[in-house]
C-alpha cells in the first residue's frame, strides 16, 4: 500500500499546524463559530446534535494494522471507545472535544493519515473497490489512480469552494463495488479493443433529494490523461454549477439539464488545456504504482484440504465461509469480509478492542492490510484458505464473525435522529429491528441477497434510493414515518428505487418489510434475487403485498 | 482598506495610488480610460476567456468574491494566467480572508484587497505550506516534479 514520503509527511504536518492555529483562534474567541465553520469543515469536523463529530479519511478504504491500531487508540483516548465506519470508507468519531482535535490530527499524521476534505464543498476523500488488488477480473489496481487523485485533489486551490461537495469513485472491474454510478464522478478503468487501458468517465450521479444515475460523458479516456480531464470537468462545474440553491447545486443538476451540452463544454475545456503540464508525469505514476505491487503470495493450489475439513466439521464456520468470503485472484487465497452489522447493534460501529483484534488478525493473516467497504463493513483482502478457520475463530472471539454479508441484516443506515441534526426520523433502531427479524441464519440464507438501506431524511446518507428495499424516514406531524422504495441498486446494474405509497409508522415498518420478503419468496424463480424478481414482476404485485388489494 | 501585493510568497502593503477602475459594464457601454494605471473589474459570472482582447489593455484585473464560499473567481484567475498568459496584476476583492489567501495566490492572484484584515494573519497563511501537490496558476513547483530524481527543486 501507499507509504508517505517526506513531502506527504510534511504536507499533513503543516496541515495540522495550520488547524491548530485556527482552533486556538476559535477557543480564544478571535473567530466566531460562523467564521470557524468552513475551516473546521475542511478538516472533517462537524458540529452535530450533541457534540463535535470528526470524520477521518481512509483514502480508497485501505488501512494497515498500524493505522487501525492508531484509530483504536484515538477511540479510547479522545472518544467513548468506539468508532463508526461510514458509507464512504471513512471512520467517524462522535464525541471528540474541540480542544483535542489538533492532537487527534497529529496522532493521525503519525500513521500517515488525515481528515482533509472529508467535508466541505470540495473534492471529498476518493473511494474505490474494497477488493482492489484481490478481486478476479480487474484490469489494474484502482488504488493507483485513487492515490493519484488523492494527491491532486488535496488542497486544490481552484476547487476548494465549489457550489457543493464533490465525490469521486474509482473501479477497475466490471463488477462495481464502489457505487460509481451514484457519484459526482465515477471512473471505470477497462481495456478497449486495441488493448489500451482507459477510463469510462461518468458524471452526475448522486442520491439526496433528487437522485440520478450518472451519465457517461466520455466512453474512453486514455489513463494518462486522467487529471487534465478531471480538471476540465471540475472547471465547468465550478463556473456553471448553481450557487443560488443548495439543493440544486450538485453537478448532477447541471448534467441533467442537458447532458450533451455538459459533455461539449467539458471536451472544449479539455481540448484547450495544457495537458502535459496538468497530467502526472509517467515517473510519478510509476512511483505510485510501485507502492501497490502485489504482496508475496505463496504458490498454492486452489483447493485447501484444511478448509474443506473445517467446513465439513463446523456448520457455523461453513455458513460464515459461504456468506462472508469471496473468490481471490491468487489460487489458494480468499477475500474475507468482516461484518460490522451484528444483529441488534448500530451498523458500522466498532469498538477499540475490536479494531485492535482486526489489526492483529490482518498482520498475521492478510499481509497487514484491511479495507473499509462502502457498505460499512471491513474486509481482509488476502487470506490463505488454509488460515480461514483460524481467522474465523479469532474474529469470533472478538464478536466479529456475523455471517450476513449481502443478506437482509447487512443493512446500510445513516446515523439518523439519534445523532444527526438534519434527520427527521431514527434509522438505527429500525435497522436493528429489521436485522432481528432476519437474524435466523437459515431464514436469511433462504432470502439470499437483499440490500436494505435506511435514511433518516431526504439527504439520503443511508442510500435508500439504491436499496433493493429502501426505507426513508419522514416526519409527519411530529411522528416518525417510513416510506418504502423498491428496486434500487448501487452496483453495475444501478437504478433508483420507486416509491411504493404511503409510509408506515415505526411499529408497522418491520412487518411491511416482512410482507415484501414473503411475497418475494412465494413468487421467485429458482436462484432469482429479490431485485431480479422485482424487475421481472414490476411494482404492482409488491405494492399489493404491502398495502393489500383494496388500499390503492 | 489595506491592499497587499504578493511576490515570491512575500506580502507587502501596496501603498501606490489607486489605479482608475472601469467596470466591465462601463467598458461595454463605451467608457474608455484616460491616463495612468487602468484596472478592469469583472463579475465572477463572466467567461474571461471571451475577454482576452479587453483584459490585455489593462494593467490590472479585479476579480470578485461576493462571499468566500463562492469560488468562481479562482477559475477566472487561472484562465487569465494559464490560458491568456495575462501578465498584469490580478487582485482579489470582496470576502477576502486569510484562510483562503494561499488558494488565491496559487490560482494566479498577486494582489489582495484585505479590508481591515490582519496583515500578519495573511503573512502566516501564505507561508503555511512548503509544498503543494498540483500545478496551478502560480509558479510553485508541485511535489510530483520535486520528486523526480534530477529535480533541481528537490
Amino acid at each position: 500500500m501507499y507509504r508517505y514520503d517526506e513531502f506527504d509527511d510534511t504536507f499533513v504536518r503543516e496541515r495540522v499546524a495550520e488547524f491548530r492555529g485556527q482552533v486556538a483562534r476559535r477557543l480564544s474567541g478571535d473567530l466566531t463559530e460562523e467564521q470557524f465553520k468552513p475551516l473546521r469543515l475542511m478538516n472533517g469536523l462537524y458540529l452535530q446534535l450533541h457534540a463535535y463529530m470528526l470524520r477521518v479519511a481512509i483514502p480508497y478504504g485501505t488501512l494497515s494494522a498500524r493505522q487501525l491500531r492508531q484509530l483504536a487508540m484515538i477511540a479510547r483516548k479522545y472518544d467513548k471507545g468506539y468508532g463508526h465506519f461510514t458509507t464512504r470508507q471513512n471512520i467517524q468519531y462522535n464525541w471528540p472535544a474541540l480542544i483535542d482535535v489538533p492532537d487527534i490530527l497529529s496522532d493521525l499524521a503519525d500513521v500517515e493519515m488525515h481528515a482533509i476534505q472529508t467535508s466541505g464543498n470540495c473534492i471529498r476523500n476518493v473511494t474505490s473497490d474494497p477488493y482492489a488488488g484481490a478481486a478476479t477480473g480487474e484490469v489494474d489496481d484502482p488504488r493507483v489512480w485513487s492515490e493519484v487523485i488523492r494527491q491532486w485533489s488535496s488542497l486544490h486551490p481552484e476547487f476548494s469552494f465549489l457550489p457543493r461537495k464533490f465525490k469521486i469513485a474509482v473501479t477497475a472491474s466490471d463488477e462495481d463495488r464502489a457505487a460509481i454510478k451514484v457519484h459526482d464522478i465515477g471512473l471505470r478503468l477497462y481495456r478497449n479493443e486495441e488493448g489500451d487501458r482507459g477510463f469510462e468517465v461518468l458524471v452526475g450521479g448522486g442520491l439526496g433529494r433528487t437522485p440520478f444515475i450518472a451519465e457517461t460523458i466520455r466512453a474512453f479516456l486514455p489513463e494518462r490523461r486522467l487529471l487534465s480531464y478531471l480538471e476540465a470537468i471540475m472547471r465547468v462545474y465550478n463556473r456553471h454549477g448553481r450557487r443560488d440553491n443548495k439543493y440544486k447545486a450538485r453537478v448532477k443538476i447541471l448534467v441533467s439539464v442537458d447532458p450533451d451540452d455538459f459533455r461539449r463544454q467539458v471536451e472544449k475545456e479539455w481540448e484547450k488545456s495544457d495537458k502535459d503540464r496538468l497530467d502526472a508525469p509517467l515517473e510519478e505514476l510509476l512511483r505510485i504504482r510501485r507502492h501497490f505491487a502485489p504482496p508475496n503470495f505463496e504458490m498454492l493450489t486452489q483447493d485447501s484440504a484444511a478448509l474443506n475439513d473445517a467446513r465439513r466439521d463446523n456448520e457455523e464456520f461453513n455458513r460464515w465461509i459461504s456468506v462472508n468470503s469471496r473468490a481471490h485472484r491468487q489460487p489458494g487465497y480468499a477475500i474475507v469480509n468482516i461484518s460490522l452489522k451484528p444483529i441488534g447493534k448500530p451498523p458500522g460501529d466498532i469498538s477499540a478492542d475490536q479494531m485492535d483484534a482486526v489489526a492483529d488478525i490482518a498482520e498475521r493473516f492478510s499481509f497487514d492490510e484491511i479495507r473499509a467497504t462502502h457498505e460499512q463493513n471491513l474486509c481482509l483482502p488476502h487470506v490463505k484458505k488454509d488460515d480461514l478457520f483460524a481467522v474465523w475463530r479469532a474474529l469470533d472471539g472478538a464478536g466479529l464473525a456475523t455471517a450476513n454479508i449481502g443478506l437482509a441484516s447487512d443493512i446500510i443506515a445513516c446515523p439518523g435522529l439519534d445523532y444527526c441534526d438534519l434527520a427527521n426520523a431514527r434509522s438505527i433502531p429500525i435497522a436493528e429491528r429489521i436485522a432481528e427479524r432476519f437474524a435466523d441464519p437459515r431464514k436469511a440464507a433462504d432470502v439470499g441477497e437483499l440490500k436494505i438501506k435506511i435514511s433518516g431524511c431526504i439527504n439520503a446518507c443511508g442510500h435508500h434510493h439504491v436499496g433493493h428495499i429502501g426505507i426513508l424516514g419522514v416526519d409527519k406531524k411530529g411522528e416518525e414515518f417510513y416510506q418504502i422504495t423498491l428496486g434500487g441498486s448501487g452496483a453495475e446494474d444501478a437504478s433508483i428505487g420507486a416509491i411504493t405509497g404511503r409510509g408506515f409508522s415505526s411499529s408497522e415498518v418491520v412487518d411491511a418489510v416482512d410482507r415484501l420478503v414473503d411475497f418475494y419468496k412465494d413468487s421467485r424463480k429458482p436462484g432469482e434475487r429479490f431485485l431480479d424478481a422485482y424487475r421481472r414482476l414490476g411494482a404492482e404485485p409488491f405494492k399489493e403485498a404491502l398495502y393489500g388489494e383494496t388500499s390503492h | 482598506m489595506a491592499r497587499l501585493r504578493i511576490k515570491d510568497g512575500r506580502a507587502a502593503v501596496d501603498d501606490r495610488a489607486k489605479g482608475q477602475e472601469i467596470t466591465l459594464d462601463a467598458w461595454r457601454d463605451g467608457v474608455r480610460p484616460e491616463a495612468g494605471r487602468f484596472e478592469l473589474s469583472i463579475p465572477n459570472t463572466e467567461d474571461v476567456e471571451a475577454l482576452a482582447a479587453v483584459v490585455s489593455r489593462f494593467d490590472a484585473v479585479i476579480l470578485d468574491f461576493p462571499t468566500f464560499q463562492d469560488g468562481r473567481a479562482y477559475s477566472q484567475a487561472r484562465t487569465l494566467r494559464e490560458r491568456l498568459a495575462f501578465k498584469g496584476e490580478i487582485r482579489a476583492r470582496g470576502d477576502v480572508l486569510c484562510d483562503q489567501a494561499l488558494f488565491m495566490i496559487r490560482c494566479g492572484f498577486d494582489a489582495l484587497d484585505i479590508g481591515d484584515g490582519d496583515i500578519e494573519g495573511f503573512r502566516r497563511a501564505l507561508n503555511a505550506y512548503s509544498a503543494v501537490y498540483q500545478p496551478a496558476g502560480d509558479d510553485m513547483t508541485p511535489i510530483r516534479m520535486r520528486r523526480l530524481p534530477n529535480s533541481v527543486a528537490a
